[in-house]
């Protein structure tokens, strides 16, 4: 089962490298990592997806919170939470599939953001589902490159992950 | 500022070895009057620290150059983290300008120890430094300890700045659990007084948090038997009527069985080693756990548990001490008394042929020695029959790499034990291969007079690599022999200690009387049989009452 893990750090040099180095260094595995700041002034904020069962998990948590320069952990999975990943995909487009391509864009809420004679950039957000959709449908034109920012999470309601 | 620092924090010793990026460090502590111990190699320092530490309970301070310098301590560091020993080590590295270009002695030794220190520091600003000392003496000594180290490139022991130093840090990540959850706490309690197989299986966090006269209270009033850990040795009298021996691979009969048909075990301050549980599927599969760590992630890490409960053990056995009554304990006890017959009759007593056995020469130390002796030793098989056959009284009194299993940290943690505890004798019992790991410490013994005993089990092997390969590789003894071995008594008097040698009983009763009525380190050369192997065993990765005797072998 798939994990995200809100992280809350204090922004000191070599704090991502702690971090992943204890996911390597315990065989944990990291799906994605994001980083980000907070509205607190010198504390960062690390949306984390790891892939394990609820005792793999637990101890990534327990782990994670003995790292000095880490403040706050919570898992997400267990309750209501938007969850959204940001994905650029450079496509394949040629005058005569331009006008599909931007079709499926449309259906999907994405942007096109750049286009060329033979290409077209395509920025959309969406949960892990919606992403994986949008892509195996390009496929089919081409993806030429892709970059995503990996996901982002907070907890719907007026609940908040805070620091203490 | 770094002097004033350590000043502060009350040390009153460090261990270190000078080079370029300490220059102006040592030039300070040189004129502090700071009492510093030169070693001979970095490892050395550390592993001294480390002893100082675990005898005194105080923090071991190690100063190292950058580059090698720094480099030389990795063993010792790794060592002192998987056993939880608080160690504050400050590194020089090159100057600020110069780092990431690397320039001469430059590594990244917050890097490489990254994952083998509690935490780490790289200070780049000299107003980062008071506050990045006193952070790392807090963390290195509250909550689980463990080493943190501070490096300081060159310019900025040459700088000068304000000295504000506050004692203790309010870290915002860093909150150790002191007190147990009192609902955890009454489980417990309730299930201490239901069970009727209840044991104490005891590791290293008890020591640390000074809880040996609880865990006594506990086992006593309740009438419950104690099996400690490698880590734990002392925390519980070797001689009580309560006392199971060690557990594990190369543990008490009892102590396994006992493990392994209890209904209850009681673990404070352990964190279910490989060693211990062997197989895990089939350890313990009776029993209902409770769990006492102040680390949250050493529970549930390995074994299932039932009553988690975080805190300082000493806390929580006092919390469990107020409330608790004992239960019906009386048939187990006899079950376990009909297991202990079995254990003693094991253990062999006089050798034959008037040669020496390494558990008679262990006997013969322990007779001949006051309760209150520390014992130092290296790795392998005579680390396991020091632990099977010296009978360890006091907590703080026995010294060894439980972990990570360094050979060659017996003689330099020997040292550092007997400049903490100058009153008590000191013996290192060590392996002929792990001694000369670190034999260079001779001389940081004689120059400093440190009053030390070494007893070198010399059988001419790397003991516990060959008792493998005779029962797993078919007696192929792959580079296991240690031909070529030095002559250990010159040795000694080469750097000016005292050499002894002994090959059979009556030899080694006269070395050992007489290394204990000469003052200064002495070196008894004890050459034992050679191929003798370590028994009880159980194979790795089988249950723990899977066992094989000695007997039983060929």
């Amino acid at each position: 089962m798939k994990h995200v893990l809100a992280v809350l750090v204090e922004n000191k040099s070599g704090v991502l490298t702690r971090v992943a180095g204890l996911f390597s260094r315990r065989g944990f595995n990291i799906e994605n990592i994001t980083v980000g700041e907070t509205t607190s002034p010198g504390i960062s904020r690390m949306t984390i997806t790891v892939e394990g069962d609820e005792m793999v998990v637990e101890q990534v948590m327990k782990q994670l919170h003995k790292l000095v320069n880490v403040i706050k952990v919570s898992n997400l999975s267990h309750e209501p939470a938007v969850m959204r990943e940001l994905m650029l995909i450079k496509v394949r487009a040629e005058a005569q599939t331009r006008s599909d391509i931007q079709q499926i864009v449309e259906t999907f809420r994405g942007k096109v953001v750049d286009v060329s004679l033979d290409s077209m950039i395509i920025e959309v957000t969406g949960n892990d589902e919606k992403l994986e959709a949008i892509k195996l449908l390009l496929q089919h034109y081409g993806i030429r490159e892709l970059a995503r920012t990996g996901k982002l999470a907070l907890l719907r309601g007026s609940k908040v992950t805070r620091e203490a | 500022m770094v002097i004033a620092a350590l000043e502060q924090e009350q040390v009153d010793l460090v261990f270190g070895y000078p080079g370029g990026a300490v220059l102006t460090l040592y030039d300070e502590l040189y004129r502090s009057g700071l009492k510093h111990i030169l070693v001979r190699h970095e490892q050395g320092a550390v592993h001294a620290a480390d002893g100082y530490a675990r005898v005194s309970g105080k923090t071991g301070v190690v100063i190292a150059t950058s580059g090698p310098g720094a480099t030389n301590l990795v063993t010792g560091i790794a060592t002192a983290y998987m056993d939880s020993v608080p160690l504050v080590l400050l590194t020089g590295q090159v100057a600020t300008p110069l780092i990431g270009t690397d320039s001469f002695q430059e590594a990244d030794i917050t890097g490489i120890t990254l994952p083998i220190t509690k935490h780490n520091y790289l200070i780049k600003d000299i107003k980062e430094l008071p506050d990045t000392l006193s952070e790392a003496f807090y963390i290195a000594s509250s909550g689980r300890p463990g080493p943190v180290l501070v490096d300081i490139p060159k310019d900025i022991f040459e700088m000068e700045g304000r000295f504000d130093y506050k004692l203790k840090q309010d870290i915002p990540g860093y909150k150790p659990t002191v007190e147990g959850h009192g609902g955890q706490i009454n489980r417990a309690v309730k299930a201490i007084r239901e069970a009727k197989r209840p044991v104490i299986f005891a590791g290293g966090g008890v020591i640390i948090s000074g809880a040996a006269a609880e865990l006594q209270e506990l086992a006593e009033r309740c009438r419950i038997p104690v099996t400690l850990s490698l880590m734990a040795l002392g925390a519980y009298p070797g001689d009580s009527p309560l006392f199971l021996g060690m557990p594990g691979m190369h543990g008490a009969v009892c102590a396994n069985y006992a493990l392994s048909e209890a209904d209850l075990i009681i673990a404070t301050g352990v964190r279910f080693d490989d060693r211990v549980t062997g197989k895990l599927e089939s350890f313990a599969r009776e029993a209902k756990i409770i769990h006492i760590d102040i680390d949250p992630a050493e529970i549930g890490k390995n074994v299932a548990i039932d009553i988690p409960i975080v805190g300082d053990v000493k806390r929580v056995l006092q919390g469990i001490l107020k409330k608790v009554q004992p239960g019906d304990t009386g048939a187990w006890l006899k079950r376990i008394d009909e297991w202990r017959e079995e254990c003693f009759t094991c253990a062999e007593e006089q050798p034959e042929n008037d040669v020496l056995t390494t558990p008679y020469v262990i006997r013969e130390i322990d007779r001949l020695t006051a309760p209150d002796t520390i014992i130092a030793t290296d790795v392998g098989q005579h680390q396991m029959w020091t632990a099977q056959h010296y009978c360890f009284r006091l907590p703080r009194t026995f010294i060894s790499s439980g972990g990570l299993g360094t050979m060659g940290y017996g003689f330099p943690a020997a040292l550092g034990a007997k400049l903490a505890s100058p009153g008590s004798t000191v013996f290192c019992i060590a392996g002929d291969g792990s001694f000369q790991m670190n034999i260079q410490e001779l001389a940081t013994a004689v120059t400093h007079n440190i009053d030390v005993k070494v007893a070198i089990i010399n059988n001419g092997y790397l003991g516990m690599v060959r008792q493998w390969q005779e029962l797993f590789y078919g007696g192929r003894y792959a580079y296991s022999s240690l031909q070529g071995n030095p002559d250990f008594v010159k040795v000694a008097e080469a750097y000016g200690a005292k050499g002894l040698r002994a090959s059979t009983p009556g030899e080694l009763r006269k070395a050992i009387e007489l290394a204990l009525a000469t003052k200064g380190p002495v070196i008894i050369d004890c050459q034992v049989v050679a191929e003798e192997n370590v028994y009880p065993m159980v194979a790795p990765n089988r249950p723990i009452n899977e066992i094989i005797m000695g007997s039983e072998r060929k």
